[in-house]
């Protein structure tokens, strides 16, 4: 991967959070933290992984991305109106009383094909749309966004269970493991490690990558299936609040927006003027 | 009603390619027609209700038709926040069938009962809500969700039912079937009740009450014309649901009437008296035990046919 290609990405994640920062202090909402974890993932997906079509969103050939952390959707729709899938300026209605953009992900957004929020439904989902690809013999990949957290709900590992049953190798399943939930670390919640050993043990193929490197990331994504017959997991070692520094590995920001004073602060860490 | 809606779906899934089924490990001596002539459209996801919704609503979000299928209870309340969330949220052609309603289930006890469906399920957005009433109405019901568009929850018998019909009735989702015309008093059953209630009927007939029977196989949308002209043209209206008394068929009828001008009539609410099972037995049993025997109907529409004004 050239260097113009990780300047692309780097730009567009940033381009991300920004846009998150604006709407979670506007909005005055919460899952900051969770929305930056991700964003450098997204970004490779947004921007160079995924076929997707900002002016036909229903593209029936798409490659489908179902994000079950719902409650990241700031992340989500700053990447989707980046893409043009709709105008910028809904990201101003974000949480706002009348708007276009609810407070988790919606699926009346163009660009979303499943809402989320209540943790622990979209590899389900994702299974669904991966059988239906089989079955229709197309091409498209199937990208499943789940937390940590997320994966202390039940339903998360009944779907883990099915996918390789019915050898779904159009699946992928990331893992935005940023160790923090929101209450406290993951370790001290309820404890995953090993996370990666356990995705294998249930017959998935597994990479394990910096969610934070462009290059690691982008590589992961290209190669999945990683094998044949086998659905794909990619556990994304991230940092909650990444490119934050009073953010980053803080268990309140799962909740907290910032004021002003700490808005310009994010933004001037994030290299921008506003 | 369950080999009904077998037999049906497998035809439906010879002439609609969109048709899956999606099951939680239950239907033995039951799917194997389906599962044998549709392998690439049967997955038998395990006992994981959640994950069978889930997996429903993707393929249904892809355009195709999925059918949920297992024990009542099982598939509607154990998954209920995927139902509400993935099914009725997205709008989507996701059929619930729910095996065994009532106490269909009898000695297994109340962990395999199903008495709350009805009111849960008709409280979700989107989803039309069906309870046969016999074999012939399981089948009819299973071609008219198959062509509806949008999510459906249909409540059918565990095997030997009763058939009631001699040929088909007129059916439509939202319209009651009248089984019976009648002036004295309107019997409205849902589900395999409706034998019982015919037998009912019959004997009322020979005590001079003659009562009008509706089939209403439709909880949601409910026949709001044929409970408001039952209410006039008869004068005293019972339900009768193996189901609980709040919030299914005789809460929904009690709305329609409270918020009509012929509030005042006559009205009772037969059904499972808001508790748990708290005897063994067999469905005939239990029905016995809790009020819903032939004997039971009638001496409640003697006694409110006699509260007529």
């Amino acid at each position: 991967m050239n260097s113009d290609k990780i300047e692309d990405y780097k730009k567009l994640a940033t381009q991300i959070r920004v846009d998150v920062l604006k709407m979670i202090y506007k909005a005055k909402s919460a899952h900051i933290g969770a929305s930056f974890s991700m964003a450098d993932i997204l970004a490779v997906l947004y921007g160079g992984i995924m076929k997707v079509n900002p002016s036909d969103p229903k593209w029936e050939d798409r490659d489908r991305y179902i994000q079950s952390k719902g409650h990241a959707a700031a992340g989500l729709y700053a990447v989707l109106a980046e893409k043009g899938f709709f105008p910028r300026d809904w990201l101003e209605t974000y949480y706002q009383d009348g708007g276009h953009l609810m407070g988790h992900v919606w699926h009346k957004v163009p660009g979303v094909d499943v809402s989320s929020g209540a943790l622990g439904h979209g590899l389900s989902m994702a299974c669904g749309m991966a059988i239906n690809g089989k079955y229709k013999k197309k091409q498209y990949r199937v990208f499943v966004m789940l937390s940590d957290g997320e994966c202390d709900e039940g339903s998360v590992w009944e779907a883990i269970m099915f996918a390789p049953q019915h050898k779904l190798d159009n699946l992928v399943a990331i893992v935005d493991y940023n160790k923090l939930q929101a209450l406290g670390t993951v370790k001290d919640v309820l404890d995953l490690a090993p996370l990666a050993d356990k995705w294998r043990a249930f017959n998935w193929s597994v990479k394990e990558v910096d969610g934070h490197n462009y290059k690691e990331i982008d590589d992961a994504l290209s190669s999945a299936p990683f094998e044949q017959g086998k659905p794909s997991c990619i556990i994304a070692n991230t940092v909650k609040g990444k490119g934050v520094s009073y953010m980053e590995n803080k268990v309140e920001w799962h909740y907290k927006s910032p004021d002003e004073e700490q808005l310009k602060q994010a933004f001037s860490e994030l290299g921008v003027t506003e | 009603m369950r080999p009904a809606f077998n037999k049906t779906l497998v035809e439906l899934a010879r002439e609609d390619e969109r048709i899956f089924l999606v099951l939680a490990d239950i239907g033995f001596n039951a799917v194997e027609p389906f599962a044998n002539e549709f392998p690439d459209r049967f997955f038998n996801v395990g006992v994981a209700e959640q994950d069978m919704t889930g997996i429903a609503c993707g393929l249904a979000l892809e355009g195709n038709i999925a059918f949920t299928y297992t024990i009542g209870n099982f598939v509607s309340i154990r998954c209920l926040e995927q139902v509400r969330n993935d099914v009725c949220y997205h709008n989507v052609n996701v059929k619930i069938i729910a095996i065994g309603g009532g106490v269909a289930y009898g000695a297994l006890g109340s962990s395999h009962h199903c008495e709350q469906d009805l009111a849960i399920m008709r409280s979700l957005p989107n989803l039309i809500v069906l309870s046969p009433g016999d074999a012939v109405e399981t089948r009819l019901l299973t071609r008219a969700i198959a062509a509806h568009n949008g999510p459906c929850y249909m409540r059918v018998g565990r095997g030997k039912e009763l058939v009631v019909h001699k040929s088909d009735p007129d059916l439509e989702i939202g319209k009651a079937i009248t089984m019976r015309e009648g002036n004295d008093l309107t019997l409205i059953s849902t589900g395999d009740m409706l034998p019982y209630v015919m037998d009912a009927s019959e004997s009322l007939e020979q005590n001079r009450i003659n009562a009008r029977v509706l089939s209403m196989h439709t909880i949601k949308p409910l026949d709001k014309e044929a409970i408001i002209s039952a209410a006039r043209q008869t004068g005293a209206i019972i339900t009768i649901e193996e189901h609980n008394i709040l919030g299914g068929l005789g809460g929904a009828v009690a709305e329609i009437l409270v918020e009509s001008d012929c509030h005042k009539v006559p009205f009772k609410r037969m059904g499972l008296n808001d508790a748990f099972c708290k005897k063994i037995g067999c469905q005939k049993y239990l029905r016995k035990e809790y009020g819903l025997s032939v004997e039971d109907i009638v001496n409640t529409a003697t006694s409110v046919t006699g509260k007529k004004q």
